[in-house]
């Protein structure tokens, strides 16, 4: 029981959150929107929707070979890659290829991937400083916060929240114009790129035929990141290649329309290898990190088609939760309806109630640009952790469809309801037991009229014409 | 023609009018009603809560119960996709998913029923003396469309479409009473969504949704009245007294 009562105490106080809340809807509505036009506009969209989803299916159905062939390319380009079964395992990797060069500030451009292993933290615990580029993580980084949507890390806070803590923090005169806070941090960041030895990103598409890393980012700073220190590290999940480069556009034209309806990313880099002799900047060093943590236990799984995923949040733009209660409240990196089902399969049981934070209404599976049937994947994912629900709920459950598969024992529970709803006067219930309780909470509830239609049948109706 | 009706449990429990409604315009348009008296649920709450076992005991009960129905007809779409895509799926033995896919087949839902089967047109029949909105439940997507209910709300100038008309009352089953506070929040989005229209009666042809939205409007105080699309009709054809 504790589980669900902990996630529904969290949930409840994220929806009484009417700050966070009303930031989340702003934010949301406004992607849903344009997510919609931008679509709209695409022409064949539905097709490319459906090459896309092929495309992620065809390359998770053959992920070794796809590795494979991406780990040579990688190499034979001159990149060194690196396997990392954990998180743990990946942490231990890069720092210490941090330690090992004497490397002591690092940048980072946005990756939901060293999120997901803590890297920040194993980073600054070897001595390395890390400092976040995207003007969302930035922001998180400097407020000691943590991004609450995949894209939009700072879908939570409004204008004022933003301006007190760059004013707090980089001693910056107090502004809320979002041009001069992107004005100041950008001089700020501008420092930090002139200074840095390492560059730290996460990987949009690696691309198996050509060894390719593709980034996709609004704000340059992923581009900065990659030709401006001396070695450059990128770490991607096992799941995140493409068979081919000609497979690009297909997912070039996808993720930021699905993400912000922008009918590309601002800035789309490419790296092939390290910097060569006749390459003007570009990273002595490129380190690839390949990290399994769970994933190949969801590929050998039930439902491995939740890989495809290429992060692009619209599912959660889409989600009415997701919009009710922002992304901390799932406490988990990955938020949001598809956060729903890579959660518990990536860190088990301590997620179990997320599936279950869902009213199946199937707005995250219409927006999936590689169509992964979200919602009924929630409901698979409730089938297989069912045995560990609440052994209330379990023989409720069980005794629920005791009475419904004996019509006169239903009937008789039609009145028994009916007689432990009491009235109020004006038809609706006044109380009532166990669930009765909960559903009274947010809605009022109609007593069972008298006459039942069985009753209305029985007593005329039937014999009608 | 000959049809079983399927009326659900909550609509049986909750929602008799609608029942009532829905036979008097089937009769209306030549059909002999017959109501199977051994039925209760199809067993969705337990299919979406992830309890396969009850639902499909329920599924294997149903397919039973209306196995030589030549037409099958509910109110709801959501129980309607639960026979016809969740059903089959359920069922493991073969011979049964077989039975449970021929039952399934018959299965429809009452309005597409009315337009597919008996060709009525039903924009042309409907009249509103006030302004009207309309509530489009998520679990008719493999139903009916946002654009079918509209039209079966007809011409009229009395309709008034919401911005966002599939947005979820926030319902979701046992969802509803396991994480009610946010169940709630997404029903106060979904009530101010049909408020900003500025009509107060609602068009839902879902029980479950229009427990959920009458519920919270209640509880909210607003002055929001809800209505299955059969009672609508009914009302329109004269079969049935206008409620007030």
């Amino acid at each position: 029981m504790s589980r669900t009562n902990d996630t529904r105490r969290r949930l409840a106080a994220a929806v009484a959150d009417r700050r966070v809340v009303a930031a989340v809807h702003l934010a949301t509505w406004r992607k849903v929107d344009a997510r919609a036009e931008s679509f709209a506009r695409l022409p064949h969209a539905e097709e490319l929707r459906e090459r896309a989803a092929q495309i992620r299916q065809h390359t998770l159905d053959h992920l070794p070979a796809y590795l494979e062939q991406f780990v040579g390319q990688v190499e034979r380009r001159g990149g060194h890659v690196h396997f990392a079964a954990d998180a743990a395992a990946a942490c231990r990797i890069v720092c210490e290829l941090a330690t090992q060069r004497g490397l002591t500030l690092a940048v980072k451009s946005k990756s939901m991937t060293t999120e997901e292993i803590h890297l920040n933290a194993a980073l600054e615990a070897a001595g390395v400083r890390v400092v976040e580029t995207d003007l969302g993580e930035f922001i998180v980084q400097i407020d000691r916060d943590r991004p609450s949507h995949i894209i939009t890390p700072i879908i939570h806070k409004d204008r004022r929240q933003v301006a007190e803590a760059m004013a707090r923090e980089l001693g910056c005169p107090y502004t809320e114009d979002p041009a001069e806070l992107t004005r100041i941090a950008r001089a700020h960041l501008r420092d930090i790129f002139r200074r840095c030895d390492l560059g730290i990103t996460g990987v949009n598409f690696g691309v198996a035929e050509t060894g390719t890393l593709c980034l996709v980012t609004n704000e340059g700073n992923g581009r900065m990141t990659v030709s401006r220190p001396r070695v450059h590290v990128a770490l991607l999940g096992i799941e995140k290649i493409i068979p081919r480069l000609a497979d690009l556009p297909v997912f070039l034209k996808m993720l930021a329309r699905s993400s912000t309806g922008q009918p590309m990313g601002s800035y789309t880099t490419l790296v092939t290898g390290p910097r060569r002799p006749d390459d003007r900047d570009g990273p002595a060093e490129l380190h690839v990190v390949l990290l399994d943590n769970g994933r190949s236990d969801i590929l050998a799984g039930p439902m491995p088609e939740v890989l495809r995923c290429v992060r692009c949040g619209a599912c959660l733009n889409a989600c009415p939760a997701y919009r009710n209660v922002g992304g901390h409240a799932y406490h988990s990196v990955y938020p949001g309806p598809i956060g729903s089902l890579l959660s518990p399969l990536l860190y088990g049981a301590e997620h179990d109630a997320l599936p279950r934070v869902s009213s199946l209404c199937g707005a995250c599976g219409l927006v999936c640009p590689v169509k992964i049937d979200i919602p009924a994947l929630l409901v698979r994912l409730r089938a297989l952790t069912r045995d560990r629900q609440p052994a209330l709920k379990r023989w409720m459950l069980r005794g629920w469809g005791w009475v419904m598969r004996r019509p006169w024992v239903y009937r008789l529970g039609q009145k028994t309801l009916r007689a432990l709803l009491r009235d109020d006067g004006r038809g609706w219930a006044r109380g009532g037991p166990g669930p009765l309780r909960e559903w009274l909470c947010e809605r009022d509830l109609p007593r069972p009229p008298a006459r039942s239609f069985r009753r209305l049948w029985e007593e005329g109706l039937g014999n009608e014409r | 023609m000959d049809v079983a009706l399927f009326v659900t449990c909550l609509t049986d429990t909750f929602y008799p009018r609608v029942g009532e409604a829905v036979v008097r315009v089937l009769r209306h348009f030549g059909c002999r009603v017959h109501f199977p008296k051994r039925q209760t649920c199809c067993g969705q709450p337990a299919y979406n809560s992830g309890f396969h076992p009850e639902a499909a005991a329920l599924i294997r009960r149903l397919v039973d119960v209306f196995h030589d129905a030549e037409c099958i007809v509910t109110p709801s779409a959501s129980c309607a996709t639960m026979v016809r895509r969740h059903g089959p799926a359920l069922l493991t033995d073969e011979a049964a998913a077989e039975m449970a896919r021929q039952v399934a087949g018959r299965v429809h839902e009452f309005a597409t029923f009315l337009r597919d089967r008996l060709h009525v047109d039903i924009g042309a029949l409907v009249r509103f003396d006030k302004p009207v909105t309309f509530h489009y439940p998520c679990h008719a997507r493999e139903v009916y469309t946002v654009d079918d209910l509209r039209r079966w709300l007809g011409n009229s100038e009395m309709v008034r479409t919401p911005a966002r008309p599939d947005l979820c009352c926030g319902f979701g089953g046992l969802f509803a009473v396991e994480y009610p506070e946010l169940s709630g929040a997404m029903l106060g989005d979904k009530l101010d969504e049909l408020m900003r229209t500025g009509a107060r009666l609602v068009v839902c042809n879902e029980a479950a949704c229009t427990l959920q939205m009458a519920g919270g409007a209640r509880r909210r105080g607003l002055p929001l009245q809800f209505k299955h699309l059969a009672e609508v009709l009914a009302e329109s054809l004269g079969l049935m007294e206008p409620t007030p």
